[in-house]
């Protein structure tokens, strides 16, 4: 169920200006991949064109192939719709629905495709997406309650649970930990490791230690200059890109001496 | 609040933190004197009131800031010259919409009764008659202006700001939408009243031909205000709910209408209290009676603001050895408080349905 992707050539754009460049990488299946980078590289518009969710943006676009399990994504007969079911995404900043309570927003996936689902089934699926996201405790109490009253970090977590309730089989995080404490950052680390078993799982930090505690491969993306595109500097293991990078420029990004 | 020791206090002085202040209620002292002088001045003088109003006016935007800046400095007495303008401007603004209301209570109360809301004019004369058949007029016009205006307006705007962003179709739509909040009411009758007169013939007269007319005037107002609530929904719900694998038009109409739905039933209903006061297609179009139709597609309809104009204009004469104005103009008061009535509790409900439907927005608990 899980699967690999396959990125040759990517090309990001948004109208004129070229934000990515010439990416090549495999994300396997069953692993964490993690994307670090300085900001405005390109990492959340790369991670974006994973699912065709970059296309939403007016005016931007892509050229270049990524295969999921060997289906290329851009080919025109593929919906983009049936892509996103199956390739899930937490966003850098936390969007609960407004209008929705917390039990509904974490069935939201289900609700807004006017799925039926039995009261006891739907009331076991929010309680597992909410004990994954480590959220439960602290909600379940009120989970009648709008998910805007909830603070920040808790959003996010209840993103990330609106996110798995709809069990997507590669899941893409942008950030999901740059609002949360070190608790709910370490059971969000504890549900990436669960969740790797099963599901293929991208990841974008700002946070080296996070990146070398949960990922299995680690790509380095960097601006060569100010207003040119981003491009993939390294794609290693994450045990080699933290110890022996191949080059200098993510040496010295890891160790901090770099913007 | 601690208590100071003096050497705190000194340093307070000398850093410029301590300043004198006018006392509590100096702003209202100013506006009793000032109130008094004029007040006492248009009595010897002989003004009348208003002149004293606006002298205490006067009095009170120089008096005020002055005894502030003898005693507080520059930058609070042009602190308070801006708060006393401010003030000033609020209390001109309240003076023609209080007085209007005030007037339409006075002059129409009287002409209310059980009577007056349940009988038309047929047979009526000077004594007698009632709104009854101009009420279900408006009622009936205005319901099927909504009928057609709501679903269309909502509908363009939805493509407008779902859909056009920025295509040619949507910014002529949007052009001609700006250009049809322009167009006066009385071309909107004339049109609904051409239109049907290709359809049905001349000396056609028809309530929904109202309704049309009312309609062309309502639509650009549900597209802009519900096109503004569309766009205050945040991108990055839709993003959310794409990124769920929902597709564009389940987000739209499960996700984003709902969202704004507050804004939008609100914008609907300050468009339907715009328009039911429209006098002049109405005029034109739905005719002048003096029965009940409850049909809108057969024959004149009487409406309140027609009724209004209608008793105005021909307020008919009082039966020999009466005195006092004609009848038709008690008549007209009357229906005007109906009708201001009408609008007030449409507000009324618009603001209590935008209550009810906006989204938790802040952190609530
Ligand atoms: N909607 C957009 N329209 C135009 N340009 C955009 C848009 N979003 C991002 N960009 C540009 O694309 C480039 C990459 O942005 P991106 O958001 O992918 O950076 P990032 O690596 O995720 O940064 P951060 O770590 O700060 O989140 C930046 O130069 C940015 O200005
Ligand atoms: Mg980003």
């Amino acid at each position: 169920m899980a699967k690999s992707i396959d990125i040759s050539d990517l090309d990001i754009y948004y109208g004129d200006f070229k934000a990515v460049e010439g990416v090549n990488m495999t994300i396997r299946a069953r692993a964490v991949t993690a994307f670090i980078g300085p900001s405005g590289c390109g990492k959340s518009t790369f991670l974006r064109a994973l699912n065709r969710m970059h296309e939403v943006i007016p005016g931007a676009r892509v050229e270049g192939k990524v295969m999921v399990s060997g289906q290329s994504l851009y080919e025109p007969g593929v919906d983009p719709v049936a892509v996103r079911r199956q390739i899930g995404m937490v966003f850098q900043r936390p969007n609960p629905f407004p209008t929705m309570s917390i039990y509904d927003n974490v069935l939201a996936g289900n609700r807004l495709n006017s799925k039926k689902i039995k009261k006891a089934e739907a009331d076991a699926i929010v309680e597992k997406s909410l004990r994954s996201a480590n959220l439960w405790t602290e909600v379940k109490d009120r989970l009648n309650k709008p998910g805007m009253g909830l603070s920040g970090g808790q959003q996010q977590r209840l993103c990330i649970a609106r996110a798995i309730a709809v069990e997507p089989q590669v899941l893409l995080m942008d950030e999901p930990c740059s609002a949360l404490d070190p608790i709910s950052t370490s059971a969000i680390e504890d549900l990436i490791h669960e969740l790797k078993a099963d599901y293929t799982i991208v990841i974008v930090t700002h946070n080296m230690q996070q990146a070398a505690r949960v990922s299995d491969d680690t790509g380095f993306f960097n601006l060569k200059a100010a207003g040119q595109p981003g491009h993939l500097v390294e794609f290693n293991p994450t045990n080699k890109m933290f110890t022996n990078p191949d080059e200098e420029s993510t040496e010295a990004y890891i160790s901090g001496r770099f913007g | 609040m601690s208590t100071t020791t003096p050497l705190e206090r000194d340093f307070a002085v000398s850093a410029g933190l301590v300043q004198p202040k006018l006392p509590r209620g100096a702003g209202l002292l100013v506006a009793v004197l000032a109130l008094g002088v004029s007040g006492l001045l248009a009595l010897l003088l002989g003004w009348n009131p208003v002149g004293g109003l606006v002298l205490a006016a006067v009095l009170f935007v120089i008096g005020f800031p002055l005894w502030s800046a003898l005693l507080e400095g520059r930058r609070s007495a042009v602190d308070r010259l801006a708060t006393s303008l401010v003030c000033l401007a609020f209390g001109v603004v309240l003076v023609p919409l209080v007085w209007l209301i005030w007037m339409v209570v006075s002059k129409g109360l009287s002409a209310i009764s059980i009577q007056f809301l349940t009988y038309d004019m047929r047979g009526a004369l000077a004594h007698g008659g009632g709104i009854y058949h101009a009420l279900i007029g408006t009622l009936l016009v205005t319901l099927a202006a909504t009928i057609i205006s709501v679903p269309i307006g909502i509908f363009a705007a939805i493509y407008l700001v779902e859909y056009g962003k920025g295509n040619r179709l949507a910014r002529v739509t949007t052009f001609l939408v700006d250009v049809m909040t322009g167009i006066p009411s009385i071309v909107a009758g004339l049109f609904a009243l051409a239109l049907l007169v290709l359809i049905f013939g001349p000396a056609i007269r028809i309530g929904f031909g109202g309704s049309i007319a009312l309609s062309l005037l309502m639509i650009p107002t549900v597209v802009r205000s519900t096109e503004e609530m569309l766009r205050l929904v945040p991108s990055d719900l839709r993003e959310a709910s794409y990124a769920l694998g929902v597709p564009k038009w389940r987000t739209i109409s499960k996700m984003v209408v709902p969202t704004a739905i507050g804004g939008i039933v609100t914008g609907v209903v300050l468009a339907i209290s715009r328009v039911i006061g429209e006098t002049a297609p109405l005029l034109i179009v739905a005719g002048n009676t003096d029965s009940l139709n409850w049909n809108l597609f057969n024959g004149r309809m009487m409406t309140l603001p027609v009724y209004i104009f209608q008793q105005y204009s021909s307020p008919g004469v009082l039966p020999a050895g009466e005195v006092g104005d004609p009848p038709g103009y008690a008549r007209a008061w009357g229906a005007a408080l109906v009708l201001i009535v009408i609008v007030m509790l449409l507000n009324l409900g618009a603001r209590i349905i935008g209550k009810i439907f906006a989204p938790p927005t802040d952190r609530r608990r």
